[in-house]
Parts: C-alpha cells; sequence; structure tokens
C-alpha cells in the first residue's frame, strides 16, 4: 500500500481525533441545551432554537467566515483569546473544534431535545414523588430514557464533523498535523490529480458513512423496541 | 377501639385550603381529612378532584395552605419541594419506569428513603399485593394492566409514605382488572394504618373504599363527611345516580348452616347475606342500592323477600316526573335509601315521620 504516505495517515489521525473531541464537549453542551429547550417556556426559546438551528441552512463558508473574524486579531473573542494569552485560535486545533462544535450543534441538540420531550412529564413526576430530587431525576430517570437520542446525536454530530470541509478550509487552513483533515487532504490529492490516493481517501468516507448509517438504522430500530 | 377511631376521625388531620385558577377554571377548595382510612374525593370529569391532588402532592403550584398530619407542607411562606413530601403517589396509569425491571420499580423510592423510615419492606408488598412471580420481569411494559398498577401501588408503599394520594387507580382499567385490584385495594384500607386519599368518578368505588367523602362539583367542595352520612343525604347529587344507596357497616353475628345464609348486624337492624366464609364478630361493609328497596306501610307477613327492616322516613325528594327518592332511619344512625315510583307514595300516603318497612331486595357485601 505504497498509495498512502504518512500525511494521510496523520491527516486520518487528526480527523478522528477532531470529531471525538468535538463529539464529546458536544454532548456536553447539547445535553444542556436540549434540556432547556425541552422544557423553558420563555418567550426567547424560539430565538435560541433558530440560532442551535442556524448551522443547517447556511454554508460553511459563511459561519467559517464569521468565526475567522470572530477569533482574528479584530474580533472580540480574539481579543478575550489573547487577554487569557491564549493567542488565536484561528489556524489551531482548538479553533478548529470550536468550529466543529457550532457546526454540528444542530445534529446534536434535536435528536437529544427530541428524547427528552417524548418522555414527557409523567416519568420525571413520579420520580418527584418517589423521593427523587431534580438532578437524581434527571439521571435516572431522563438521561436513560433518552438513551436512543443520545445516539442518534454521537452518532451525526462524529460523521458531521468527519466530513467538514467548509468551515476547516474557512478557519484552518492546510496545516498538515494542526488543521489538515481528511476532507482537505483529499481535495489536496485532486488538486495534484493524485487521483488513486483521492479514490481510495473518498472511498473509504463513502465506505464509513455507509456504516455509521446502517449503524444508526439498527442501534436506532433496538433500543425503540426495548422502549416499547 | 372504635372511640379512639371516631375521636381521631374528627380531629381532621388533613387540612386542605387551595385556590387555583387557570384560565375560567377555579379550584377553591378547603375540606379537612380524618388521619385514619379512607377520604374519597368525589366528582364529576373536570370538577378539578385531579388538580386537588397534585396540588397536595405539590406537583402543581396553588395558593393557599395545606397541614398534613401536623407538618406544614404549605402556606403563604412555604412551599415544600414534592420529594421531600412523605407521601405515596398512584397516577392513572401505572407509569412505570420503562427501562427498570419490576423488582427496580419497587425499590426506586424505597432506596432513597432513610434506611431508619424504611417501615414497609420488598418482602411485605410482595406478599400483600402477590407480586412474587413478577419481580423478576425486565419488561413492566409486558405487565397486564392490573399487575402495572399492582406495582405502582406497591412502589409508592415501599416508600413507607405518611400519606397515600391516589388518582383513580382503577380508571385506566377494564372491568376484569378491576374486580382483580380491588380486593388488594381493601386489604391495604384494612393493614395500612395511614391516610388515603382516593380520587374517583365511580361511586361504586367510593362506596366500596372510603369511610370519609368529600364531594366536589366544580372545583368546589359541596359536602365532607363519614360515607355512611353522606350518601344518604338527599340533598346532593350522590343521592340521584342510578347506582345512588346507603352504607351500611355490619359485622358478622350468625352462620345459618341449614339456609346457607349469614346474619350480619348493625346498629338498629340486621340483614340476612348469602353465606359468608369469615369469622363472627368480623367487620363487613354492605350496599343495599336504592333502587333494591321498595315499601310497606305493614309488615308484610307473605312475603319472599328475607330482609324487611322497620323505619321512620326522614326525607322524600321528588326525582324527575315519575320517580321519588326516600331516606329512611333505621335505628338511630343508619339511614336506607329507597327509589319507588311518585303513584306509589301517593297510593301509600307517605309523608316524612311515618313509620314504614322497607323490603331489602338485594345486600352487595363488601369487605371493608
Amino acid at each position: 500500500m505504497d498509495l498512502l504516505d504518512p500525511s494521510d495517515l496523520q491527516a486520518l489521525w487528526l480527523t478522528l481525533k477532531l470529531a471525538s473531541v468535538t463529539t464529546l464537549l458536544l454532548l456536553l453542551i447539547a445535553t444542556a441545551l436540549a434540556w432547556w429547550l425541552a422544557n423553558s417556556r420563555k418567550w426567547y426559546k424560539g430565538i435560541v432554537s433558530a440560532v442551535v438551528a442556524l448551522p443547517l441552512v447556511l454554508p460553511p463558508t459563511v459561519l467559517g467566515f464569521y468565526l475567522l473574524l470572530l477569533m482574528g486579531p479584530h474580533g472580540i473573542v480574539g481579543d478575550i483569546t489573547s487577554a487569557l494569552h491564549l493567542g488565536r485560535l484561528p489556524f489551531t486545533f482548538s479553533g478548529l473544534v470550536i468550529g466543529s462544535m457550532l457546526f454540528s450543534m444542530p445534529f446534536a441538540v434535536q435528536p437529544i431535545q427530541n428524547a427528552f420531550e417524548a418522555i414527557g412529564k409523567r416519568p420525571l413526576e413520579v420520580a418527584a414523588t418517589l423521593r427523587a430530587s431534580h438532578l437524581d431525576r434527571f439521571m435516572s430517570v431522563a438521561l436513560p430514557l433518552a438513551r436512543p437520542g443520545f445516539l442518534t446525536a454521537i452518532i451525526l454530530a462524529f460523521s458531521h464533523t468527519v466530513g467538514e470541509f467548509g468551515v476547516v478550509l474557512m478557519l484552518g487552513g492546510n496545516i498538515p498535523g494542526e488543521t489538515r483533515v481528511l476532507s482537505v487532504d483529499i481535495y489536496n490529492h485532486v488538486e495534484a490529480m493524485e487521483f488513486g490516493v483521492a479514490h481510495l481517501l473518498a472511498g473509504g468516507m463513502v465506505l464509513f458513512s455507509f456504516t455509521v448509517l446502517l449503524g444508526l438504522y439498527f442501534a436506532g430500530g433496538k433500543s425503540w423496541k426495548k422502549l416499547q | 377501639m372504635e372511640e379512639t377511631a371516631v375521636s381521631k376521625r374528627s380531629v381532621g388531620a388533613i387540612q386542605v385550603h387551595f385556590k387555583f385558577h387557570l384560565g375560567n377554571f377555579t379550584l377553591d377548595t378547603e375540606f379537612n381529612a380524618p388521619s385514619v382510612g379512607v377520604t374519597g374525593l368525589f366528582g364529576p370529569s373536570g370538577c378539578g378532584k385531579t388538580t386537588l391532588l397534585r396540588c397536595i402532592a405539590g406537583l402543581e403550584r396553588a395558593t393557599g395552605t395545606l397541614h398534613v398530619n401536623g407538618e406544614t407542607w404549605q402556606d403563604a411562606t412555604t412551599f415544600v419541594l414534592t420529594h421531600k413530601r412523605p407521601l405515596g403517589y398512584v397516577f392513572q396509569d401505572a407509569s412505570l419506569f420503562p427501562h427498570l425491571s419490576v423488582r427496580a420499580n419497587l425499590e426506586y423510592g424505597y432506596l432513597r428513603i432513610n434506611p431508619g423510615d424504611r417501615k414497609v419492606k420488598l418482602e411485605q408488598v410482595v406478599e400483600w399485593l402477590g407480586l412474587s412471580h413478577l419481580l423478576d420481569r425486565n419488561n413492566p411494559a409486558k405487565l397486564s394492566g392490573g399487575e402495572r398498577q399492582r406495582v405502582a401501588i406497591g412502589r409508592a408503599l415501599l416508600t413507607s409514605p405518611r400519606i397515600m394520594l391516589m388518582d383513580e387507580p382503577l380508571s385506566a382499567l377494564d372491568a376484569a382488572s378491576k374486580q382483580e385490584i380491588l380486593p388488594y385495594l381493601e386489604l391495604l384500607h384494612r393493614e395500612l394504618e395511614i391516610p388515603v386519599l382516593y380520587v374517583s368518578h365511580a361511586l361504586d368505588e367510593v362506596a366500596r373504599l372510603a369511610d370519609h367523602l368529600v364531594l366536589l362539583d366544580q372545583g368546589r367542595v359541596i359536602a365532607s363527611g363519614a360515607i355512611h352520612e353522606t350518601l344518604a343525604r338527599l340533598d346532593l347529587p350522590t343521592a340521584h345516580f342510578d347506582d345512588a344507596g346507603a352504607v351500611i357497616q355490619a359485622a358478622i353475628a350468625i352462620h345459618d348452616v341449614t339456609y346457607h345464609l349469614t346474619r350480619i348486624d348493625f346498629s338498629g337492624g340486621s340483614l340476612w347475606v348469602g353465606k359468608l366464609n369469615q369469622m363472627i364478630g368480623t367487620q363487613v361493609r354492605a350496599r343495599v342500592l336504592a333502587r333494591d328497596v321498595s315499601i310497606a306501610t305493614k309488615l308484610p307477613h307473605d312475603s319472599s323477600i328475607t330482609n324487611i327492616l322497620e323505619g321512620v322516613i326522614k326525607e322524600i325528594r321528588d326525582e324527575g316526573p315519575d320517580k321519588v327518592i326516600l331516606s329512611i332511619l333505621i335505628g338511630e344512625s343508619q339511614a336506607l335509601l329507597s327509589r319507588i315510583t311518585r303513584r306509589s307514595r301517593d297510593q301509600l300516603c307517605l309523608s316524612v315521620g311515618m313509620t314504614v318497612f322497607a323490603q331489602v331486595k338485594s345486600v352487595a357485601l363488601m369487605n371493608g
């Protein structure tokens, strides 16, 4: 297998790392956000919902462009990070993580929110009458019952991050080992007319995505059966 | 024994006063319930009885005050959160946790109370409610309706509650499952020393289980009192139900082996019923429906009806164009209801204060 050189493997590794870190951090934020969206009756809930869903309809380049401005030397976020001696975020792995998190937010929030909403109030009320505190109810009733939603969220957020291109290109450029992920790597190979490597990597992506969706279908089906 | 029970009852250990507005529905209730026995919260659908029960549990917020067994659960400055109230709540649908086994469902609350407060043990509940063959079932959704509700009742009992709140626990069940659950509820009624608030819109359930009755209509309490007194009142809607009737608390007096009959005695009289298996002295509750009581002005000597009670007409009320309902006082305190036609009343010239003979065609027995 002389087609793949170490830089391709590095890109593969970086992609998996980015997707894992993004998914993990996203789960924490998305769970809190989904819980709030599922239970809140505040008037601005609709606005928050719309903002969370925005990456679904925005071209990734638009999102990447504004993030670049915000995190750059003249942006608010950029000022904060430099004041904290964290340096600038664009063209770094951390910058990519933040970009990916925003980009994949709706894919994590919406399945979890739907799962929380599907539980309804009754099981939590029952738990309250059985002496479970708020946190206890959330941990022992809401989380286990929302398991199918979490499974969907993890798989969607992970695979969506793996397939990300526009935001990465706008925000991270093409630095090997730091920001050059698989999708960018494929793009480079195509640019250089190395169709063989591009095929291998692209085909691998197709296979990966298909496997993920197939897994989602079966896992989802099983958890549904378990619930019913 | 009877003395203490009565004096305890008159104290009113559960004091409820709530105001609640939701759209054009207003709940404005005030009543006291005794600290022993079952208090039925009875009324038509939409009268606010479930909302009231939810307010008592703290699942709904209403302004008002609530004292249970000397503790303040709610007043102007206090609102004890639901999970800190020592109550057991049984919902209309069993609402078992679908992700937990039957055993884990039962233990959910048990594990969350102080070990020192665990007065009710798992083995006890399993025995009372006949759950031993269900304990290791992993999928509570596959249980029958009656089984699910039994598990839910057991789960609530295992928190060793100081009050049980039951929201129409039988209404989601079919007739067969209802008959399956009722004996268990009667058993609990006898075994438990904690007060039960039992919400229902079925008169026969309340007549069977409750000792005290709170009648609700459109968010207001229209009557509150001992079950046999309240059900005998002609000014209340309960007297005009098709299955209206009196509740009689009696004790087994004699078994007649020859004719296979049992005589039960109450203050003021006695009734013969089909042979019972319990021992002499056992308390039983009988229900005599108004439509099963006919009236004679002289003691009928050649009647096939065994149970004929002498009493005094206390009140007569018209019921529609053709019927009247009478309350007849048997002895000092026990009243019977009788529904007859208006024509019979006129032919017999019945009036308040007259001595009559009530012929009881049928007696329904309920242990309690």
